[in-house]
This record gives structure tokens, sequence and C-alpha cells, in this order.
């Protein structure tokens, strides 16, 4: 309802006319400042400054997505500001059908995350930082200028260090140190390639130095060994965030140990600008090396599937096995990415919204299991079942949706990406299609031993959830079936940039052809003839309306 | 300058009649010299007044003296930079320059270019910091006096010398006069024993390097016939050395005295006790000051003068750039102490900033610029934070002694997280973007794998600020928050208190905006002009 009213505002006075996309960052920086300078003594200040700053960001990201038009390939609310005059940096925004469900994700799941967890202690802190994280990840998913997007992945490192750091359990320095160090190893090279890059392209005036996106694609002057070159360096970075096999070893351990809110984050959002920096930054940018290298990421991807599963279901640790599902449902993401056709890289921007929504709501649960019992040891829980029908019942819908059964949303993504894949590469899909059994299996047998059975001593006072708890979990449980009933609107977003990419693809390298078998699954093409592209390299600002398709 | 200046004698004697020997001396500028006037007369007068006051100097006096001296230098500064940028009018006032641009003055002895000023002031800045940190630790350690200030004043002359230097001997001078002082400095604090090995310590191996930076010019001018940086120059232009062991040897000897200056590996064995046993200000000094008079001399004999003999001299810079980067971030890991931990991450500093030089283009002069300019900041504010940590007797530099910090001084503790996270190159503060200039200046110029090493060591040394910053947030160990009681609390004294929120203050202004101090980055460009010798008429009339 808010967004309709919201609408209705936007669209009297014309969209252009209000900066919705540097809202969506400096409403929770703003936030986070403010925060950071209440008063000590008044905790409860602090809370309430973090749910509004993340209500009003999940409005206007609400509102970006009603105003979105949907039939536009290009980017849209484009938002210029130079900022460094002699490199060509900028403060350059704008949102795409790829970029659109990040950012709304985003705005969903950060207050989600602020209702349903509170810190232990010292609230003030770890509300300033959790903001901050927010306008770190709308930042980094709404660059169009690459050192902008380099400094929005970096910032937010930090705000997720102090959160592991500073408020999660056990071993938490040690993980929040590696995180830190693993992370920042994969932006060096990636700091290098952009530099490179940048240098190299040289789209700048009178062929200077430039890091806006738009004038790089356009300038396209890469040799092959340097595109080669340049997509490994970036292909680091965003491997070691996806995190992608074998460079996944900090994930399990900064999930366990880090606070609920901070999981929820970690691997509702964070995980994803690895994903996205591949389409935006690998596939986009480096056309060539993206084909070169698809068979690589593909295998790893496929590991990484498999791999994930086998390890998760060896876990004792609740938390360490969701960590490990994320290793595998993530693989899922990357290899539609690298299926390179249609149908693969929409549902891997489909299985990245809804893995941040089903993991979300498992970390969610996890966090309510957490506060009852104070821990994440299976062997220590025992027939909860029985005594919380309702979180059971809850954890139940959610872990179907996250093992993707139809009918539910994650049965959708990955049907997509094991379709693509299977129809650029058979045997890939054939293997990683035993990663849904897997899941199953990880899941079921976890569930059995968490829920089912009589409760011991220690289980048997466990409280059922209680409103506020349930309230919480409505938006995302709602999500999770509508998504899985009707993808469609989803779909209809997506789709035209993701068809502008490969697009491209097939227009800059020889030889390539979208790998796509002509006849069962043209049936599943909603329109040939939508591939409407605007600008002469596949891709455009949009600033007129949509054209079709609405 | 010595040899000009006998040329000049030997000119006009052969002009001159009735068997008078006329010397004309060199034309000096002295307005372009006030910078470094100010802060040599500054010195000499903070030194006699003070005996007049016979010990009984109101409490800050010195400390107050030496900022003004060292900001009134940096002001003076500023209309020879309207002049070299050839600005019509600064603020209200409107400039009618006979001649803009770069130029030389005394002789050919010193050359006033954008680059020379922008080090100036950067030095000046290094001053204001490194008193307003010494103001209260003096009293402290019972040292006050004005002996710090006037050793301070003294050897940021020396380097503003070498900043200025446009001859070889010149530029000499300049970095003894900076080396002496800053020798002193080092074993400023008689209670210490540290303190004395390190003063001891520097000065013996300061003397070898500055016997081999010696050494090293006698070589180069056997090479060339020249002193002079603008005759070299033009020498090394016309003319292709077949035989040039010579050259090559004193250049390797001038790079091994200035590399020991800015600690660069394999050069840097005296600095981490240097860094530890001197005095804490003295130190900050040490790593801001000292450091960027020798990147200036490096800039101005190796980008500068030799710039076109570089695909010599580059490969040798490219090694030292790596091993400092590397070594210095990984040595720097193993330490417990924060003064040792900050002297070998300054090593790894040198290596970015050698990375910067290396590329030997007009990117790296701003890289190199922005590197010292920033670095200056962060260096002095961390150390800033380490002399109050420090304690009385200026030995609590343990990781332990950081335990809790944030607890206790949550304001010191935050302003110290920030300048180490500026120090690891984190977004948004001034230290990624002199990260980031360097690194754009090396892949510019093709050195990708260079570019890759830095990032690499960069990751390694962020370890290090880390280490630093849990011990001061997480308390230590895994085991829980134990509490820190506030009777734990540091009084932070005003004077150190302002330097350390200057240094914040700037790293996050220029991390936000760095077009700034970039700009002024870019306009800071060394320039070889040649001296133009006073006119005939000059001399004439003098003779009649």
């Amino acid at each position: 309802m808010t967004a309709s009213i919201l609408s209705s505002v936007f669209a009297s006075e014309g969209a252009a006319s209000f900066p919705i996309l540097p809202a969506l960052i400096f409403v929770p920086l703003i936030g986070a400042i403010l925060i950071a300078l209440m008063p000590q003594s008044r905790p409860e200040l602090s809370r309430q400054m973090a749910i509004i700053t993340g209500l009003l960001t999940g409005v206007l990201s609400i509102a970006l997505l009603v105003e979105f038009k949907t039939g536009d390939a290009g980017f849209q609310f484009v938002v210029q500001q130079t900022w460094v005059q002699s490199l060509d940096i900028k403060f350059f925004l704008g949102v795409d059908g790829i970029s659109l469900f990040l950012v709304v994700l985003t705005g969903i799941l950060f207050p989600i995350a602020l209702f349903a967890a509170k810190p232990e202690h010292s609230p003030k802190g770890y509300y300033a930082w959790l903001t901050l994280l927010m306008a770190g990840c709308m930042g980094a998913f709404l660059s169009l200028d690459l050192f902008l997007f380099f400094l929005m992945f970096e910032v937010t490192l930090v705000p997720l260090y102090m959160l592991i750091g500073k408020w999660g359990h056990g071993r938490r320095v040690y993980a929040a140190t590696k995180f830190f160090l693993y992370t920042m190893l994969g932006s060096a090279f990636m700091l290098v390639s952009i530099v490179t890059l940048a240098v190299v392209a040289g789209a700048g005036d009178n062929g200077g130095v430039s890091f806006d996106f738009t004038k790089i694609i356009a300038s396209d002057s890469l040799a092959t060994s340097t595109g080669r070159w340049l997509f490994l360096g970036m292909a680091i970075a965003f491997a070691v965030k996806v995190p992608s096999f074998p460079f996944h070893t900090w994930l399990p351990d900064a999930h366990t140990e880090a606070p609920t809110a901070g999981s929820i984050d970690l691997a509702g959002i964070l995980l994803k600008l690895g994903t996205y920096g591949f389409l935006r930054y690998g596939l986009e940018l480096f056309p060539e090396a993206t084909v070169w290298f698809a068979p690589v990421m593909l295998t790893l991807a496929t590991i990484g599937v498999v791999y994930g599963g086998i390890v998760a279901a060896m876990q004792r640790n609740l938390k360490r096995l969701i960590a490990y599902s994320s290793v595998s449902h993530m693989g899922f993401a990357l290899m539609g990415l690298f299926a390179l056709n249609v149908e693969g890289i929409e549902g891997s921007v489909l299985q990245m919204i809804n893995h941040g929504i089903s993991t979300g709501a498992l970390f969610i649960l996890l966090g309510f299991l957490y506060t009852r019992r104070h821990t994440y040891e299976i062997s220590q829980l025992k027939g909860i079942g029985k005594v919380a029908p309702v979180f059971a019942g809850i954890f139940t819908l959610v872990m179907l949706s996250s093992i993707g059964v139809p009918g539910l949303n994650g049965f959708v993504g990955e049907f997509l990406i094991l379709l693509g894949t299977f129809m650029a590469h058979r045997w890939w899909a054939v293997v990683a299609a035993t990663g849904v059994i897997i899941a199953a299996l990880y899941l079921l047998w976890a569930y059995q031993r968490v829920f089912q059975g009589e409760p011991d001593e220690a289980n048997k006072s466990f409280p059922d959830l209680n409103i506020s708890e349930k309230l919480v979990l409505v938006p995302l449980i709602a999500l999770i079936i509508f998504l899985g009933i009707y993808p469609k609107p989803v779909l209809d977003r997506i789709e035209p940039s993701v068809k502008r990419v490969v697009t491209r693809l097939e227009m800059k390298v020889d030889g390539f052809q979208e790998p796509i078998t002509r006849n069962g699954a043209d049936l599943l093409r909603i329109t040939e003839s939508s591939h409407t592209m605007n600008g002469e390299h596949g891709l455009g600002i949009a600033a007129n309306g949509p054209e079709a398709n609405k | 300058m010595i040899g000009s200046l006998f040329a000049q004698a030997a000119v006009t004697s052969a002009t001159a009649d009735n068997g008078i020997v006329h010397v004309v001396g060199p034309s000096i500028d002295w307005v372009a010299l006030l910078p470094l006037l100010i802060l040599l007369v500054g010195a000499l007068l903070t030194l006699t007044f003070s005996s007049f006051l016979k010990g009984h100097a109101p409490k800050g006096l010195f400390t107050w003296a030496t900022v003004a001296i060292a900001v009134g230098a940096a002001i003076s500064a500023v209309p020879m930079w309207a002049r070299v940028q050839g600005w019509n009018s600064l603020l209200w006032w409107n400039l009618d320059h006979a001649q803009t641009g770069p130029f030389s003055t005394a002789g050919g002895a010193v050359g006033i270019d954008g680059f020379s000023l922008f080090i100036t002031v950067v030095l000046c800045v290094g001053v204001v910091l490194a008193a307003l940190l010494a103001d209260d630790f003096l009293r402290r350690e019972s040292m006050s006096g004005p002996e710090f200030y006037v050793l301070l004043l003294l050897s940021a002359v020396g380097g503003v010398i070498m900043a200025m230097s446009n001859d070889l001997i010149v530029l000499f001078i300049g970095l003894e006069t900076l080396s002496i002082a800053v020798y002193v400095l080092a074993g400023m604090n008689l209670r210490r024993v540290q303190s004395q090995e390190s003063g001891l310590k520097y000065f013996v191996l300061g003397a070898f390097s500055s016997a081999f930076l010696l050494y090293g010019i006698a070589m180069l001018y056997g090479a060339t016939g020249s002193t002079n940086f603008v005759d070299i120059r033009e020498f090394m232009a016309t003319v292709v050395p077949i035989h040039n062991g010579l050259l090559l040897l004193g250049l390797v000897l001038v790079l091994v005295g200035l590399a020991f200056k800015i600690s660069a590996v394999p050069f840097h064995a005296w600095s981490p006790d240097v860094y530890d046993g001197a005095p804490t200000p003295a130190t900050a000094w040490m790593a801001a000051g000292v450091k960027a008079a020798a990147v200036a001399g490096l800039v101005r004999v190796f980008m500068l003068t030799f710039s076109n003999y570089a695909s010599t001299w580059k490969p040798i810079m490219y090694v030292l750039a790596i091993l400092s980067m590397v070594l210095g971030a990984a040595l720097a890991i193993v330490q417990s102490n924060v003064k040792r931990m900050l002297a070998y991450s300054s090593i790894s500093h040198a290596g970015f900033i050698l990375m910067a030089i290396q590329a030997n283009s007009g990117n790296g002069i701003t890289a190199s610029a922005f590197y010292v300019a920033v670095y200056t900041f962060m260096v002095a504010g961390s150390f800033g934070v380490a002399a109050i940590v420090g304690r009385k007797g200026d030995g609590n530099h343990e990781l332990s002694d950081y335990q809790g910090l944030v607890r206790s001084n949550p304001w010191l503790a935050g302003s110290l997280i920030l300048l180490l996270l500026a120090q690891a190159g984190v977004p948004f503060t001034a230290g990624f973007f002199a990260k980031f200039l360097a690194i754009t200046a090396a892949a510019d110029a093709h050195a990708v794998p260079l570019a890759l090493v830095a990032m690499v060591s960069a990751v390694i040394s962020a370890f290090l600020y880390l280490r630093i910053i849990v011990a001061m947030f997480m308390s230590g160990g895994d085991d829980g928050l134990e509490e820190v009681p506030r009777s734990n609390r540091l009084r932070v004294p005003f004077a150190a208190g302002l330097a350390i929120g200057i240094c914040v203050v700037v790293t996050v202004v220029y991390g936000l905006f760095p077009d700034l101090l970039l700009h002024n980055a870019r306009a800071a460009t060394p320039a070889a002009v040649q001296y133009e010798r006073p006119s005939a008429t000059g001399s004439t009339t003098a003779g009649g």
C-alpha cells in the first residue's frame, strides 16, 4: 500500500525528479552517522533510529521496483556526478533488471534482520555498523563506475568485520580476520584489474583514463590476452566473495561465528556481490574472456554444488550446515551465469534472490533457536517439533524452499539454471542436478534429528515462536510462496537486461552463439522479438518510457 | 654549485680591467628562499631566546613558537607556488610577476618548482604535527627545553634544502643537515637506554650511508662532468655513455644513500630499532619528514635528472620496491611491539612510493607527492597515539598495552583505528587513494606484476593493522569481554589531541574529496630550469 501511495506521488511529480538511487545509499549512510552520534546511555534510541532508517530504505527500494520500466534493457534512474576529475571517476549510479531485485532484496532483508535479532551487548555500535553495511551493499549494486563499485565492495568489509569480531560467538576474532583477509586478498587482484583496465581501455577524453562502466564497454579495445588476464583478476575477487569452490573456506567460519543479523546479511546480500560482480563486471566487461573461461567456471561451480552439499551433510553444527548449503546454492547461481544463455543467466539472477530469501529466513530461524537454547549443535537438539510446532512448521516450509521443491521459490531458479546449463553443457547439468538431491538429503536429515523424536530434558521447555517473531517471518514466507507460484513479474523485469548481455556476448565474440536447443526449449522463451536494444553496443541509458512489454 | 661559483669568478676576472678582480656573486632570489630562511632563522632565534629565559620558559612556549615558525614557512611558500603555477591572483592579492613558471636561483644551486614547494609544505606540516605531539610528551619525560624544537626545525631546514636542491652537492648538504639533527633527536631521551642506542645506531649507519651518497656523487661528477642537475640532464640528453660503469656505480651509490633514508629493503635494518628507541614524537618526524625529504631527493635525482637513463635504474628500483613492500609487510606481522610494527609498515609504505617512482612518469611523480603528503598525516597521527599510550617512560608499546583502549579511551582508539585502516588502504580514506594512485602509475608504466605484488603486500599489512585493532577493540582474546576499569583512562593532552585530530580529519577529508589534494599533487612537477647568470651589465656597473 505504501508503495502505491509513493508511486502515485512520484508519478505526479515525475520519477526523474527524485534522486531515488542516491537516496538508497545516503539514507542508510546518514542513518549510520546519526546512530553513531546517539548518546551511549540510551541504547533504545539507536535501535529505533536503525529501524526507521531500514524501513525508509526498504520503502524506497520498493518504490524503485514500482517505478522501474519493465521492458527496458538499459540502465534507469541514472545519476552522474564527477568526483575525481582527472581520472574520470564519477559518482555514477544506475539500475537495470539485473541489479533491481538485488537492490530490493537488500532493502527488504536488512530491516527484517534488524527486527529478527538484537545484539547481546553494545547496541549502538552494532546498529551503526549494520546500517553502514546496508549503505555499502546498496552502493555496490547501484554503481556504474568501476572505481565506485570497488570502493563500495571494499566498504562492506569493515562493518561485517566489526559485526563478526565484536558481536559474534566463539572464535569470532579468528573468523572475522579470516573473512577480512580472504576477501581483501581477492579484492587486491580486482583493484589491479580495474586500474589496468581503466588505463588500457583509455575510454576517457583523448584516450585518457576512465572508470566509467558505460564508456569502457563502448570503447572496446582490449587485446585478447589482456582481457583474459584482467578477467582472471576480477574473477578471483568474485569467486572469493561468492564463494566458489575452492575459495570457500572462509564462509563456514564467518557464518558460524557471526551474530544472527550478520549471517542474514552475509548470506542474503553479500554473497550476491560475487555473482552480481561476475555478471556485471565479468560477462559484460570481458565477453571474449568469459566465453573462454566458461568451461572452467562451470566446472568449479559444479564442484561447488556437489561438494558443498556433501560437506553440508556431514556437519554437526546447524549454522555450518547452512553455510555449506550456501556454497552449494551459490554454485548453482554461478553455473547459470556461465551457461551463457538467457535461461541460465535469468535463473541465476532468480537464484540469487531466492537464496537470499530462503537462507535469510533459515538464519532468522536459527537465530530464534539460538536465543532459546544457546547452541547450534545438532546433537544438543531433539524433538523440537513436539514442543514448538509453529517453529517446526515454518522451518519445514523454508527448508523445502531451500531444497527447491516445486511450488516454492527455490525451484524456479534452479530449474532455469539446470535447463540453461543442459542446453549449453549437458553433462555438467546432469552432475549438478544431483546437488538438488543432496540438498534434500542434508536438510531433511538435519530436520529429522532436530525436530523429530521425543524432546529430552533440555529441549522440553523450548518456547514456540511469539507473535513478533512470526510477524518478522511473514514477508519472507509470502515471498517464498509468491515467487514459487508466479515468478513472471520478476522474470519479466530481469529478462530484457539479460538478453542485452547475451546479445552483446554474441556480438563481441567471434563464432559464439548463444547455446540453446532449438526445439522444446524454445517454448520457454517468452518472445523472441523482445530483443529491444538501445544504443549501438547493446547498452543504453533509458531516458524515455518503455516501448514494449508493459 | 661551487664549481659554478668559481666559473663565474673566472668569467668576471677575465673581463675586469685595471687589475682589480670584481667577483660578482650569484644573484639570490631571497623571496624564493623564504620558507628555508624562516625555518632556519626561527630555529636559531628560538635557541637564542631560550638562553635568555634561563629555563623559565612558559609552558608550551617553544611548541607554539615552532608551530608558528613552520606555519609561517608554509605560508611563505604560497606566493612562490602562485608564481610557479602562473596564477594571476592569490585570494584578493593581485599578483604581477615579472616572470612565471619554475626557476632556478642562487647560482643554480636551488630549483624552485611545483615539486620542491609541495614537499616544503609537507615538511612544514610534519614539523607542526611533531611539535604538537612533543609538547606534553617532553614535559612528561622531563626533557622540556628548546633543544627538541630547534633540532626539529633544523632538520626541516635540511629537508627543504633537499627538496629544493638543484645540485648534487646541495642535495648532500641538505641530507646532512637533516640527518645530523635527527641523529640527536633519536638519542635525546637520556633516561631510556634504547633511545641512546637508537641514536648511536642511526648515527653510525647513517654516516655510512652518507658516505655512500657522497662517493656516488663523486662518481657521477666524474662520469658527467657536473654536479648540477640541469647540466647533467643536458649532458645525458646529448651523450650516450658507452663505458658507463662509472655512471652506473655513481647512480647505485646515490640510490643506496637515499634508499637508506626512506628505509627501503635491504637498507632498512636500522629502522625498527631506531623507530622503537627514539622518543615517539621524533619517530613521527622520522617517518613523516625524513621520508618525505628523501623521496624528494629520489625524485629530483632519478626522475628529473636521470629520467632518460631510466631503463638502467628502473629495474633496480623495481626490485627495491618489491622487497620493501613484501618484506616490510611480512616482517611487521611477527612483531609484538606497536612501534616496531609501524616501523616495518613504514618500510612497506616506502616500497609503494618506490613503485610510484619507478614508473618514471608524470603520474608517478603525482602519486609519490600524494603518497608522501597523505602518509605524513597518517603516520604522524598513529605515532601520536603511540606517544600517549606509551605512558610515562615511553616504554609501553607492546600490543598488550593497547588492550581495552576502546573502552578506556574511545576517541583515542577510534582515531588510531581510522588511521590504521587508512594505512591499510581502506576506501574513503586518503590512504586508499595514495595506494590507488601508486598502482595506477605502475599499471600505466606497464608494471602490472609490481602492482599485483603491491596489492598482495597491502593485504599482508592489513593483517598487521587488524592485529593492533583487535588488541584495542576486542580485548585481545576470544574469551568474552573482560572489563577494563575506567581508571586506566589515559589523559590526552590538548596539543597532542589537536595534532591527532588534524590527522584524522585530513585523512577523512582527502579520502572523500581526493581532488583537493590531487589537484595540487598534479601541479607539483619538478622542473629542470637552467640558472640565468646575472647579465654582464651588472659587472660593468660594479666595476665602473
